[in-house]
């Protein structure tokens, strides 16, 4: 009798939507017109289709995953909020009062730093006392933390333009700005499994390695002063910015998030922390999950990466250490896949895997830009 | 015998087409990679010389570390994984193929009861009543189906659904050989063939381009290069160099282009903001040369070859300076005209020395704020030279052409190093009150000049002992000591000095003397100043701080001369900028096979992670009034299993009513 209550009719996800997701998706494309219409003329055919890509591209998302829906009407009502109060001066931030203690691009940016140590702290002390209210808070501290740092991201977007025209550029050009995006992925991928499987256990783990990404942040914005906006060089200004930085960092968001569940898993095998986690195959299903979703977009990635290589520097491949690191990155897990997909294995040598996984990657996104010189060095510490 | 071999090869196919080769060689692919990734590549061999010593530069040379991509060991392994992939391939698509195509309608009543998913239903329903129910729900949930009769009055509905995931696995697959083999065709492969064969070979020389013989030039028609040209403006170029190893090939092209003009734009920070040619095409098959401008991330694609932006250097801009002697009396500067990558020999000073005009930068965006946190600017142009000796011995200058602002004060600056392994000193000589290097220079010369230092010390003593008592008596001593010091400080500045105290003063009194000494120091200094203004015609100089401060600067920078290395001071008056731009030329006719091979790989994954082959039978038996549910999957996982349950309570509703 339980199972037919649970039974549910399969139906394509058109049939599915209800006002709401049409009214949101409405939304959407009333958002795009507007875009288009006021900046359209600035924009070239690239940029346009991404715009309408945009559009279809989150309406579907939130058709997929409805908390999207408030969290992007949310970041769209807080962004422009923030905007108007700008009055297209730049030094507003230093005296209007929503820009200075709330909305201002490093202010949002600070509260989403200040939200993820609180939403990691309240995790771990909802794993602790196995408390049902207070995941729910660790859950709604993530939340405004994803939505402070895009409205953040947003706000600093609209800046760059305020400082000069010739300036503007999307907030993902420097290592400051992509560690912004990348806690904002982390978390976000995060929160959708979250969902998915219902269970708030991992949330102290994920938001670790989220708060390693705040931590460094913090180390960029006061000790090295670099949290101001850069003007791009030549060879950034290009539209596959766009769509090639955010795709890796859902790879990098996806692998980091692997080998915390990974850590989760070999924990649990120990015998820590066994009974406040999930499953041992519920953990080592998740990680599989996350992977091949990282695995999928690293390679978009990856490929738009060659893409813009060709058109920039002369050549889609170049053995330049930044693309050198990447290949290693998707060997890596291409061995993973291959033996969990092929072989069949599952289990601790594969959480190990992901685990050390996390070491690679690390190295890809940080080492290289540290240690190494190329083509690649925009971010350099 | 034979049997033995076929065996053998057999043994061989199977491990190159295992899943264990394969892991293998993507680990080895791997850690392969990352050598190249920590010692830099294709730097001048020189350079690897001074880092690792002769003997381990030789092996590390034979290993073709120096071009680990290139190397043959390298293409060796990336060779194995287009084999193993390929036998991967070509073992399993037509099993998979099959398996896409199958329905496995043959599957046994016994088979299936032995399926870890399967259920057992008892039903009242006639065969026709159940059959719709059962194809319905099929259908709901995405599965194609073939009913087949059984013996007895049995219906078999074998089923399946997300067939495609094995496609992705073929495609995948297929995608990794198709990006391999484009990236082979533009890889040197070609060229690597004809060098061991002999027909080609390596220029190693630094010769002009049309100097080059022919062994190390590559034909028009040539399938794939990429290599690089710099054209100074109003100059052209029909051939690219490809670098290789410690030497170089020429490759031809089927144009020439030309550089028109070359641009820079900056931001108001400094930062560049773009980098443009405006070039022309010159091409024997057309009349009209073709305009065009290329920038950084838009590159010009003409014949199948694509033109990028890739740097820019000085084209050989003119320069002229003023000339300044700092070891002689000589107190007006002299002219000097280059070109650079040109040298001037000047025999000013003596001995002849060659200044070698390396670079002219007309932008220099520097952060002068003593904390580093101020803002970068432009601080304008600048020269790099080298002055060498007869002997070969030389020094590397970095001279800037305007004053700049350091510690709130106005500075010529001039950087100098003995290597380029060392980084610049940096000399700062302080700006006159007219902003300019004449009123050091002149006050300089004054201070160098023996034959001046007795006035000096008349001028001094005739201003410090004016009214003084017993002035007279003190006279001659006073006088004697100025110009003794004079001496010391034009033979060594200050260490010279400090040398003397050292010898000749007790020890507890040294400080004393010191402060002594640099008071008259100042106030001589101040004297030559005055003198070296009088002699030009300009007033007296002022006597307030800022002045102190000039004389100063000067006294120290008199004193670090000691250690330029140079007997003049070049400073930049004019120059006549001429850029020259450098471009990378490509073709790269394995990059459609690339990129179509990417889109393989990017639709073969999204199938392999996100289609989920599934395959259900349903075995309806009116004799016994039974329904047997049995469902499988190639991957089994908790969403499998979940949606076995789901199906198992659905079905068991349709069955009863």
């Amino acid at each position: 009798m339980e199972l037919t209550q649970n039974y549910i009719e399969p139906q394509p996800l058109l049939k599915t939507l209800s006002w709401v997701d049409w009214a949101y998706a409405l939304l959407l494309l009333f958002g795009g017109v507007f875009a288009f219409s006021r900046y359209g003329a600035y924009m070239d055919a690239y940029e346009k289709s991404f715009l309408l890509g945009a559009v279809a591209g989150f309406s579907w998302l939130g058709w997929f995953w409805k908390p999207v829906r408030p969290l992007l009407v949310g970041i769209a009502a807080l962004s422009l909020f923030g905007i108007s109060q700008y009055h297209g001066d730049l030094a507003s931030v230093d005296h209007a009062f929503f820009l200075k203690f709330f909305v201002g691009s490093q202010t949002a940016i600070m509260w989403m730093n200040v939200l993820f140590v609180l939403a990691m702290l309240t995790y771990w002390g909802a794993t602790f006392s196995r408390s049902m209210f207070v995941g729910k808070v660790a859950t709604g501290l993530t939340w405004s933390a994803v939505l402070m740092g895009f409205t953040g991201l947003m706000v600093r977007w609209y800046e760059s333009y305020l400082i000069s025209p010739d300036v503007g550029h999307i907030p993902i050009s420097n290592l400051y700005e992509v560690f912004i995006l990348f806690c904002l992925i982390t978390s976000l991928l995060y929160l959708y499994y979250e969902g998915r499987f219902n269970t708030r256990q991992l949330g102290g783990f994920v938001l670790l390695v989220v708060n390693a990404g705040v931590g460094f942040i913090l180390w960029y914005t006061f000790d090295r002063q670099a949290s101001g906006i850069q003007p791009l060089v030549p060879a950034l200004q290009s539209y596959w910015m766009k769509i090639h930085v955010p795709a890796n960092f859902i790879g990098y968001g996806s692998f980091s998030l692997a080998a915390m569940v990974g850590s989760a898993y070999l924990l649990s095998q120990r015998g820590i922390l066994t009974s406040r986690l999930p499953a041992l195959e519920v953990l080592d299903d998740l990680m599989y999950k996350v992977i091949a979703i990282g695995f999928a977009f690293f390679t978009i990635a990856t490929i738009l990466g060659a893409m813009w290589a060709a058109e920039a520097w002369g050549g889609y491949w170049s053995w330049d250490p930044k693309e050198t690191w990447a290949l290693i990155v998707w060997l890596n897990y291409a061995a993973w896949l291959h033996l969990r997909l092929v072989k069949g294995l599952r289990g601790t040598v594969l959480a190990w895997w992901a685990l050390i996984g996390l070491l690679v990657t690390t190295f890809a996104f940080l080492g290289v830009n540290m240690f190494l010189s190329g083509l690649h060095s925009y971010g350099q510490l | 015998m034979k049997n033995h071999t076929h065996s053998r090869l057999r043994e061989i196919y199977d491990l190159l087409s295992s899943m264990r080769f394969a892991v293998s060689l993507l680990t080895v692919l791997g850690i392969a990679s990352i050598i190249g990734t920590v010692l830099k590549q294709n730097e001048p061999y020189p350079n690897y010389i001074i880092q690792f010593g002769q003997f381990w530069f030789s092996a590390f040379e034979k290993l073709g570390l120096y071009d680990v991509y290139h190397s043959g060991w390298f293409i060796v392994i990336l060779a194995f994984l287009v084999i193993s992939t390929a036998l991967c391939v070509y073992r399993n698509t037509p099993l998979m193929l099959r398996e896409i195509r199958s329905w496995r309608e043959h599957a046994t009543e016994k088979s299936l009861r032995l399926f870890s998913h399967q259920a057992e239903y008892a039903t009242t329903l006639t065969k026709e009543e159940s059959l719709p129910k059962l194809q319905g729900f099929l259908t709901a949930h995405g599965f194609r189906f073939k009913t087949v009769d059984r013996e007895a009055g049995d219906v078999l509905i074998a089923a399946k659904a997300g067939a495609y995931q094995r496609l992705g696995y073929i495609l995948t697959h297929a995608a990794i050989i198709v990006i391999c083999i484009g990236g082979l065709i533009d890889g040197n492969l070609p060229f690597k063939f004809q060098e061991i064969m002999g027909w080609k070979k390596i220029e190693t020389r630094d010769l002009a381009a049309d100097k080059v013989p022919a062994i190390s030039r590559l034909p028009v028609n040539n399938l794939s290069f990429r290599g690089n040209i710099t054209i100074p403006e109003g100059s052209q170029g029909d051939v690219v160099f490809l670098r290789m190893r410690d030497g170089y090939l020429v490759q031809e092209l089927p144009f020439a282009i030309a550089l028109k003009k070359f641009r820079i734009e900056h931001y108001p920070t400094g930062q560049p903001k773009s980098f443009e040619s405006d070039v022309a095409i010159l091409d024997p098959d057309r009349k009209e040369p073709f305009n065009a401008t290329i920038s950084v991330n838009h590159p010009l694609i003409y014949k199948g070859v694509a033109i990028y932006q890739s740097d820019f250097q000085d084209g050989g801009s003119s320069l002229s300076f003023d000339g300044w002697q700092l070891a002689s009396a000589e107190a007006r500067p002299f002219k000097v005209d280059g070109k650079v990558n040109g040298t001037v020999t000047l025999t000013t000073s003596g001995a002849p020395l060659t200044v070698e005009l390396d670079d002219f930068r007309l932008f220099n965006v520097l952060n002068l704020s003593s904390d580093g946190k101020g803002k970068p600017h432009n601080v304008g142009p600048s020269v790099t030279f080298k002055v060498r000796d007869a002997q070969g011995q030389a020094h590397e200058y970095l001279n800037y052409m305007q004053p700049m602002q350091l510690d709130g004060r106005t500075y010529f600056v001039s950087g100098m190093r003995g290597s380029p392994s060392e980084s610049f000193r940096y000399l700062r000589i302080p700006a006159d009150e007219d902003v300019s290097i004449q009123g050091y220079m002149q006050w300089h010369a004054l201070m160098s000049d023996p034959a001046k230092a007795p006035i000096l010390a008349k001028r001094l003593a005739d201003k410090v002992l004016q009214g003084e008592a017993g002035a007279e008596a003190m006279r001659p001593k006073f006088i004697n000591s100025v110009q003794q010091l004079l001496g010391l400080f034009a033979k060594g500045g200050f260490n010279a000095v400090a040398d003397f105290i050292e010898k000749s003063v007790p020890a507890n009194e040294r400080e004393k003397a010191a402060q002594t000494y640099i008071r008259i120091l100042e106030n001589v200094a101040f004297e030559a100043y005055g003198m070296s203004r009088e002699a030009d015609g300009k007033p007296a100089p002022k006597t307030d701080e800022a002045t102190l401060a000039f004389i100063r600067d000067s006294l120290n920078s008199a004193s670090d001369v000691f250690f330029y290395g140079s007997p003049f001071f070049l400073q930049l008056t004019s120059f006549e900028h001429r850029q020259a731009s450098g471009f990378q030329l490509t073709r790269s006719p394995g990059k459609n096979l690339v990129y179509g091979g990417s889109i393989l790989l990017v639709l073969g994954i999204f199938a392999m992670f996100y289609v989920r082959e599934r395959r259900v039978w349903l075995l309806v038996k009116p004799g016994t009034q039974r329904v047997l549910f049995a469902m499988s999957s190639a991957r089994k996982s908790r969403d499998f299993d979940a949606e076995f349950e789901r199906f198992k309570g659905r079905l068991q509703q349709l069955m009863q009513q």
